[in-house]
């Protein structure tokens, strides 16, 4: 029987929550509703006076965590290392900045804490020790256009493997295993003046792992304008990386984002092979979250009202059906 | 992301002072999917009608704030939130006429993990009440 717990990072409800449709509250409630506990949050979308919500806004936190029955499961950290114009943060503001994060990300009930890749390495050693006195861990987050098969993760496991800490580990997206490009995607840049036929070769042509530049020089071939060909760059973006490829990984993954573009009325997602997927992180003997992130909102605003509650609902549809095996 | 909600379809009126319009205001929020530091708000163009407005004459404000761009550009610890409308208030002696006006907006936004300046556009026929 597997281990592996359900989750949802409110980011998956962004759209709903923009427009003021939903509030914090309503969102823990919808991953509630879905018979998931887990929520992971965005220090800097959903909460008051960041960084500093202050007590009575932690008090009803945890007043909607017990009524809910959901707990915190991971906080996703910003580093802005940009935050002046005229310079880039220094190595000590940094780690100032990640303590800002870790002290909130603590005070909330979180354990988890996400960094992006782009994070210095210095900056995460010397950020280990506040984060084990908050018993939060920090996790980077594999993100495409990153790979896991990289010099850069050899480095942070080679980092994790030095320091023999818990408090370090890696929170695979698995955007980073888009097989073929999402509908939602090339729907909307047909509706936005792509021809079909060459969003059809596009889709093809990502789908069989053709060089980015071959498939450039083809479309152009095919009479493509350069907003087409410039599509083809753009979707290329995406990348896919082999799933057995997590196997080796899942001792230090501490959380999952389950991205996902679109669930069909089926509860499938046609771009990312969670079949394959989810066997493999059960194989492997991954006991974390898998937490929901619905990000194909931007795809289909154009057409009306977006859904992102159903859509969440569907994927957990899907990873009910995918543990049971 | 959030481009098609940049200019917000309300607040778009004159300003008044001594009983003289003296510019005009409108509603815009982030296109981007979570708050930031008012330092890395970078800038508006803004375009009524085809006339485009100097930058450094817009002033941006936020709850009880305002400022300029330039003003910003060390504000570390204020922020403008995620799904929160900030007012863009423009120059311009008399103001515009009551009725519709195209109105185009481009969002600059500084993001560190972005080696390119995201730039975010909204364009709107908005009416302007007498």
């Amino acid at each position: 029987m597997s281990r592996i717990k359900a989750g949802v990072s409110l980011y998956s409800y962004q759209e709903e929550y923009f427009l003021r449709k939903m509030t914090l509250e309503d969102c823990i409630a919808a991953v509630s509703k879905l018979g998931a506990d887990g929520v992971e949050i965005l220090g800097e979308q959903m909460l008051p006076n960041f960084p500093s919500p202050g007590s009575k806004f932690v008090d009803q936190w945890f007043g909607w965590m017990d009524k809910y029955k959901t707990k915190p499961t991971a906080y996703d950290a910003f580093l802005d290392t940009k935050l002046y114009k005229n310079r880039l943060l220094t190595e000590s503001e940094c780690v100032d900045m990640m303590a800002r994060d870790i002290k909130l990300a603590s005070r909330l009930g979180f354990n988890i804490l996400r960094t992006l890749v782009m994070t210095p390495r210095p900056v995460i050693e010397k950020s280990l020790e506040i984060a084990e006195r908050h018993d939060v861990k920090i996790g980077i987050e594999v993100h495409a256009p990153f790979s896991l098969k990289s010099p850069w993760i050899d480095e942070f496991m080679e980092l994790a493997d030095r320091l023999k800490t818990p408090y370090f580990g890696i929170i695979p997206d698995m955007g980073i295993f888009v097989k073929r490009l999402p509908p939602v995607y090339l729907g909307w840049h047909v509706r936005h003046g792509a021809r079909e036929r060459i969003v059809a070769y596009i889709a093809e042509a990502y789908a069989a792992r053709m060089d980015k530049e071959k498939a450039k020089a083809e479309i152009a071939k095919m009479g493509g304008t350069e907003a087409e060909v410039q599509l083809c760059e753009h979707a290329f973006h995406y990348s896919f990386d082999d799933p057995k490829w997590l196997l080796p990984y899942i001792p230090r993954m501490l959380h999952i984002h389950a991205k996902f573009y679109e669930m069909t009325p089926g509860c499938a997602e046609p771009s990312i092979p969670y079949e394959e997927i989810v066997p493999i992180l059960v194989e492997g003997g991954y006991q974390g979250y898998l937490s929901s992130e619905y990000e194909g909102q931007r795809h289909i605003q154009d057409l009306g009202e977006v859904d992102s509650v159903e859509q969440v609902r569907r994927q957990h549809a899907m990873f009910k059906k995918l543990l049971a095996n | 992301m959030f481009d098609r909600y940049l200019i917000c379809e309300e607040g778009f009126s004159n300003v008044m002072r001594d009983g003289k319009a003296t510019g005009f205001q409108l509603g815009v929020r982030i296109t981007y999917y979570r708050g930031v530091a008012l330092s890395l708000v970078e800038g508006f163009d803004v375009n009524v009608d085809g006339k485009k407005y100097e930058r450094d004459k817009v002033r941006f404000s936020v709850r009880d704030r305002s400022f300029t761009f330039s003003e910003m550009e060390t504000a570390v610890n204020d922020r403008w939130e995620f799904g929160e409308v900030a007012t863009l208030t423009i120059p311009e002696p008399g103001g515009l006429a009551p009725g519709k006006h195209e109105v185009e907006i481009f969002e600059h936004l500084r993001i560190s993990y972005l080696p390119w300046p995201s730039i975010t556009g909204d364009k709107k026929v908005l009416p302007l009440a007498a």
